[in-house]
């Protein structure tokens, strides 16, 4: 037993978490049963050991007692073990001769039996004061962090992050999928509560990231292989060709007067189908970069080969390369922000609103390019049939706090439907009726903007809408869509006749975001958004240090709340960069070379190819620098010939063997 | 069995998702019944089929693992080595007459604290409907066939000892 | 004249195997054994268990008992070797781990007289009649050895000083150990008198094993001819090699027969079955649950695969749920 050539002798302390703890289970019995252990000099309990006075204690006692191990049974070690490591160390002792046991998240939180958790209490403490004689002491190891930041995903969230890091004078990787920054923003309007235009606000700080001298931006790329850790991420980024040589192109756009379709023919994914682009194409006026795209899917040249391609004749800048391929960079950075928002639901998955069945049915985000001046239609308000609304129904929670389809709440579009009401009232003068369950509207100025659009005569109908239909039954419902609701406020079944529906969807994690998620090692929440670390105290961190989230890609919020987040991650990803190093966890395996055999069964295991077979000495090695401690090598060795730091065989054996020693 | 019998089931947990499901559990006061003992690894890769076995030689009525689900393990795929090992241990254990329903693997997200709780007093249920499985009694038990001839030899020998005291006396 | 140390053999519940090794070895150590006095060595001469009993406590230097435990006499022999003899050795496998004869540990007693006196394909017993402990005869009564319900390995039953591992013990190891004891040069208490390295680090064929071995399929011996040159494991055959100790000259490697552990463990590992199934299923190729159940089921057996010497020794160390006294 490596005990520094002394008997241990073992601090216990039991904490009560004020109610927390000591509420449910015997804080006392507990204490005077740690007295009773072998090796422990003494057992105390506290109200709050991770309190000042509370880490005062352990560090007084240690100097008085001789203390040479602690164990502390309080919280979850993810919340508290680094805390006591640091008194541990400001008291002279190794930091890692420290054991904590969770007696509050596994135990009194979760039983309401006193006796039976005080018992489970003791038997985890009893494991831990045994292990903890096993430890040993450790060092971190320290790495430099590079310099640079990888930020994947353009939205306002991806935006704001990559200018403030660029701003603090880091670099910054700016990764986009589509052929051009801007997310979801960039296709509205107008922005609640404020009303205020949408493009005046984005458009500036899309570039300003182009011009920006610390931003690569890399748009119709994305990542494609992570590797490495905090403070040195290894990243494969793969850019898509797009035909156009970005740094020729200077967005001209004689190319798409040039192109042989004279007309825009294909569907328009940045207007949400609602108008035609041809397969040379800006996705709006104000991309960035403002450079254009070739769709092979579309083009001729690439479809057919018979093309004359007038569009690479006409541009004097020689931008268009039909032999463009997919490049692949590859970049280190210190940290990353993942920044690759939402999906809007898919409508089509209930037919009962009839969106795809009906014309006149539209999603929310086609009604955002609806209203927009610079949208297919340019701001004019046409029905699909070509007819002018006069009356207009707004669908509520449409694949939101629905069992059959998403159990969340989206956040948004209760306001986003009054901001769709009051434009389509101001450009129609249309009626505008609004189905609601609840009208959700917390928030600065939020419920003051609900107001006025009362006050501006919106018809508000709670309810959840049953149906929309055109099977009609009176004359005055003749041609029109009729929405059947029960209004719940004055009790009977309603058939509102509208001639334009719109479907408020909700928000969905985004498309591929499992894929970003186990390439950069995170978790994701039962629906699929990011797993922060912590819901209140780490909401833009995750699990794997160095790795924050941002925006719609950790949950349903809007604007205000994605840039607040945005700006939060990018303080976390320059503060890491501006400290210059990472600890890691000193949880890393090695193989003792008098003990390995070199049967090589270890090597194929290691995710992160850090055991090598040493040819001279015709053994195993790990090389500690890529080790990430999972210890799945450990398990396997046949010869037992690895040790794991922190999680020795006989430190676990001697938790096993102690949880049951009373059985 | 007549009484209400408590199994004792130890439980190995990742720290990535089923431990830091554990905690979730715990935050949102989820209730469950309090026979886990939980022994926290890094990774569910780490898990030693001697840990197992150990944890049934030593008194458990049952053994849970907890990992991350498949292709979500936080190094990559730790859990997948893990789902091979509880293969190949569990038709060992069975055939070395252990019921396989005392080896239990589930994957457990960190979010998925209700998971945990469903799980945990599913096994206990389960565990509840057996027999105790104590195997340190049943080694007792074998083991008194050779006992008592162990404590005649003892006796005979500190009787003599006992004899060569009083002679040289 | 000094006394030349004394020495004894035994055997227990084994093949004759060990007993076998020892003749073997006695002309390559021809001034050991001139050295020594075999006070007590019944398979190869004439000794009574009474003269033994005349004996003085700890007269005898070492005593080497092969085979496992398996009957009452058995343990009062070993009881009484303990008593008059300054070292125990667990000589090979069987001693050592519980050996062959341990894996009976899966079988009740019952079921075992059953079919070994009545239900064995090669018994004729009309009467089926099955050995009793005790019986009257004509007014005698006549005892038998009892027929233990385990098996155990030897330390379950006395304690032993050292352990020669092997099935049987290679020569070196013996004179290795007999040297030791001659000169007094004995490791700490308990030792395994073999290296504490895994068998690969001998085997002529560890070169020849890739770094990226994974198991597509897992064959048995009888089902392929072994490539001599190749490591087992790369060609799918189950090799205990890497969770045995070394120290047999890789015997079995060298005669194309992959190792199946007769030295046991190294001493890190408290249960060598867990550990070479922990390796072996680790590198399962495959990620999709049923196909890794189709692989491992060519591992048919793993219990008389994975303990084919150290059932008594294991965790477990016999089927739990097999009754201990009746
Ligand atoms: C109809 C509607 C109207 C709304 N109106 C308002 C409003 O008026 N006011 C308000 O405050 N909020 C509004 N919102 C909410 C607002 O849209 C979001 O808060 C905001 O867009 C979130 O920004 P984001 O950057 O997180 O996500 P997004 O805008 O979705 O941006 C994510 C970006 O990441 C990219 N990306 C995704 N995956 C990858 C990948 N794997 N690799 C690289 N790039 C990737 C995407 O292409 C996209 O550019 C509205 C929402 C909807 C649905
Ligand atoms: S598995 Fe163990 S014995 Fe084999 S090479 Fe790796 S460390 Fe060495
Ligand atoms: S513990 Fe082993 S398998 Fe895991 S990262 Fe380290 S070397 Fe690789
Ligand atoms: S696994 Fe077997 S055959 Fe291969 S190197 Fe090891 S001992 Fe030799
Ligand atoms: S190769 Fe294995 S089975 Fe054969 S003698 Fe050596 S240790 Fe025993
Ligand atoms: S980290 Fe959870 S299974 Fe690997």
């Amino acid at each position: 037993m490596e005990n520094n050539g002394k008997q241990p002798r073992i601090g216990v302390y039991i904490c009560h978490c004020g109610f927390n703890i000591a509420g449910t289970i015997d804080v006392n019995a507990v204490c005077e049963y740690a007295k009773t252990l072998p090796h422990v000099a003494l057992a105390r309990t506290y109200k709050y050991m991770c309190s000042d006075p509370g880490q005062e204690m352990i560090i007084a006692d240690i100097a008085e007692h001789h203390l040479n191990r602690i164990v502390v049974a309080a919280c979850s070690p993810n919340l508290h073990e680094a805390t006591f490591r640091g008194a541990l160390q400001r008291a002279g002792l190794n930091p890692y001769f420290f054991q904590m046991v969770n007696i509050r998240e596994h135990a009194s939180w979760v039983h309401d039996d006193r006796a039976a958790a005080t018992a489970k209490a003791k038997d985890q403490v009893r494991a831990a004061v045994a292990r903890v004689q096993f430890h040993k002491p450790l060092e971190r190891k320290r790495f430099n962090v590079e310099q640079s930041v990888l930020v994947v995903g353009g939205g306002i969230a991806g935006i704001t992050a990559a200018l403030e890091i660029a701003n603090s004078g880091k670099h910054v990787y700016l990764v986009e999928r589509e052929p051009s920054i801007g997310g979801h923003m960039a296709k509205y309007d107008k922005t609640f509560p404020t009303l205020d235009c949408a493009a005046c606000i984005l458009t500036p700080k899309m570039s300003e990231v182009r011009e920006h001298p610390n931003i690569t931006l890399w748009t119709y790329s994305e990542v494609q292989e992570v590797s490495g850790h905090v403070g040195k991420f290894h990243v494969k980024v793969r850019r898509k060709p797009r035909f156009i040589d970005e740094d020729l192109c200077v967005g001209c756009m004689e190319c798409v007067s040039a192109c042989v379709y004279k007309e825009p023919k294909f569907e328009d994914e940045f207007n949400e189908g609602l108008g035609k682009r041809k397969p040379i194409f800006m996705p709006f006026p104000q991309a960035v970069p403002p450079v254009v795209t070739i769709d092979p899917e579309t083009c001729l040249k690439f479809k057919t080969g018979k093309c004359k391609s007038p569009c690479a004749t006409v541009c004097d800048r020689k931008a268009v390369n039909f032999d463009q391929t997919e490049r692949i960079e590859e970049i280190e950075v210190g940290a990353v922000i993942i920044a690759t928002g939402f999906k809007a639901f898919d409508a089509t998955r209930l037919p009962l609103y009839g969106y795809g069945i009906y014309s006149n049915v539209y999603t929310s985000l086609e009604v955002e390019r609806l209203v927009n001046s610079s949208g297919p239609t340019a701001g004019d308000i046409v029905c699909r049939d070509g007819r002018k609304p006069k009356a207009i129904g707004i669908i509520h929670c449409v694949g939101s706090r629905d069992k059959k389809t998403n159990r969340w709440c989206s956040r948004v579009c209760c306001m986003y439907s009054l901001k769709l009401a009051h434009l389509l009232r101001e450009h129609t003068g249309a009626d505008v009726y609004q189905f609601y369950i609840d009208m959700r509207c917390p928030g600065k100025g939020y419920d003051e903007f609900y107001e006025r659009l009362l006050d501006e005569g919106i018809q508000m109908i709670r309810g959840r809408a049953a149906e929309v239909t055109d099977w009609t039954m009176t004359p005055e419902e003749e041609g029109k869509l009729v929405i059947r609701v029960e209004d719940t406020l004055s009790a009977y079944v309603r058939r509102v006749p509208v001639d334009m529906v719109v479907l408020s969807v909700g928000m969905e994690p985004a498309e591929g975001a499992d894929e970003v998620r186990r390439m950069f090692n995170i978790s994701c929440s039962k629906e699929g958004f990011f797993l922060e670390k912590h819901p209140k105290l780490a909401p833009v961190e995750t699990a794997t240090a160095g790795v924050f989230i941002a925006g719609c890609c950790q949950g349903p919020k809007d604007i205000p709340d994605t840039v607040a987040q945005a700006g939060a991650a990018a303080a976390h990803a320059v503060a890491l960069l501006d400290k210059g190093y990472v600890e890691i966890e000193p949880n890393t395996a090695y193989i003792n070379p008098d003990h390995c055999s070199g049967c090589k069964s270890c090597i194929p295991l290691c995710p992160y190819h850090a055991i090598v077979f040493d040819d001279g000495l015709k053994k195993a090695r790990i090389d500690e620098a890529l080790c990430l401690g999972c210890g799945t090598c450990v398990a396997s060795c046949p010869s037992g010939s690895i040790i794991q730091n922190l999680f020795e065989d006989e430190q676990i054996f001697s938790e096993i063997d102690e949880v049951l020693s009373n059985v | 069995m007549s009484e209400r019998f408590d199994p004792k089931i130890v439980a190995f947990f990742c720290n990535w998702c089923t431990y830091a499901a554990a905690d979730l559990a715990g935050v949102a006061r989820m209730k469950y019944a309090p026979n886990l003992r939980t022994i926290r690894v890094m990774c569910s890769g780490r898990i030693d089929p001697q840990f197992v076995l150990e944890a049934f030689a030593r008194g458990a009525d049952g053994v849970l693992i907890g990992g991350c689900h498949p292709g979500d393990c936080h190094y990559i795929s730790g859990n997948y080595k893990c789902l091979r090992r509880f293969k190949l241990l569990k038709r060992l254990v069975q055939d070395m007459g252990i019921e396989p329903e005392r080896l239990r693997l589930e994957w457990i997200s960190a979010s998925e604290g209700d998971k945990l709780r469903q799980v945990v007093n599913e096994f206990v249920a389960t565990l509840a409907t057996m027999p105790p499985l104590n195997l340190p009694k049943r080694f007792v038990e074998w083991d008194k066939e050779v006992a008592i001839l162990r404590e005649q030899v003892d006796a005979a020998h500190a009787q003599e000892e006992q004899q060569e005291v009083s002679t040289h006396a | 004249m000094p006394e030349k140390p004394k020495i004894a053999f035994y055997w227990c519940a084994s093949c004759g195997g060990c007993e076998e090794s020892v003749v073997d070895l006695a002309e390559s150590i021809l001034d050991v054994v001139a050295a020594v006095d075999i006070v007590f060595w019944p398979v190869a001469m004439d000794f009574k268990v009474k003269d033994v009993e005349a004996m003085p406590d700890k007269s005898i230097l070492a005593t080497m008992i092969n085979g496992a435990i398996r009957t009452s006499e058995q343990e009062e022999i070993a009881h009484l070797l303990r008593r008059k003899s300054q070292y125990i050795i667990a000589y090979g496998s069987c001693a050592h781990l519980g050996g062959v004869p341990a894996l009976a540990n899966q079988f009740s007693r019952e079921h075992i007289l059953e079919y070994v006196y009545r239900k064995a394909p090669s018994v004729t017993n009309p009467a089926g009649t099955v050995p009793q402990p005790n019986w009257k005869d004509d007014g005698h009564q006549v005892t038998l050895p009892e027929f233990r319900h385990v098996v155990r390995a030897l330390d379950q039953v006395i304690d032993v000083d050292y352990y020669l591992p092997g099935c049987a013990p290679s020569p070196k190891l013996l004179a290795a150990a007999v040297q030791a004891l001659l000169k007094g040069e004995l490791p700490p208490k308990g030792s395994v008198l073999a290296p504490d390295v895994a068998l690969c680090d001998e085997c002529p064929r560890k070169e020849s094993k890739p770094t990226e071995v994974s198991f597509a399929e897992f064959k048995r011996p009888h089902e392929v001819i072994a490539d001599p040159n190749l490591c087992f494991l790369a060609q799918g055959l189950i090799c205990m090699g890497p969770a045995t100790r070394s120290g047999c000259g890789a015997a079995c490697i060298t005669g194309n027969m992959p190792c199946t552990g007769c030295y046991g463990p190294p001493s890190r590992i408290k249960d060598q079955g867990a550990k070479i199934l922990s390796s072996l299923s680790a590198n399962v190729a495959a990620e999709d649950e049923k196909e890794i159940e189709r692989i491992l089921s060519g591992i048919p057996d793993p219990v008389g695969t994975f303990y084919r010497y150290g059932l008594a020794r294991s965790l477990l160390r016999r089927r739990v749920d097999l009754k201990g006294n009746s």
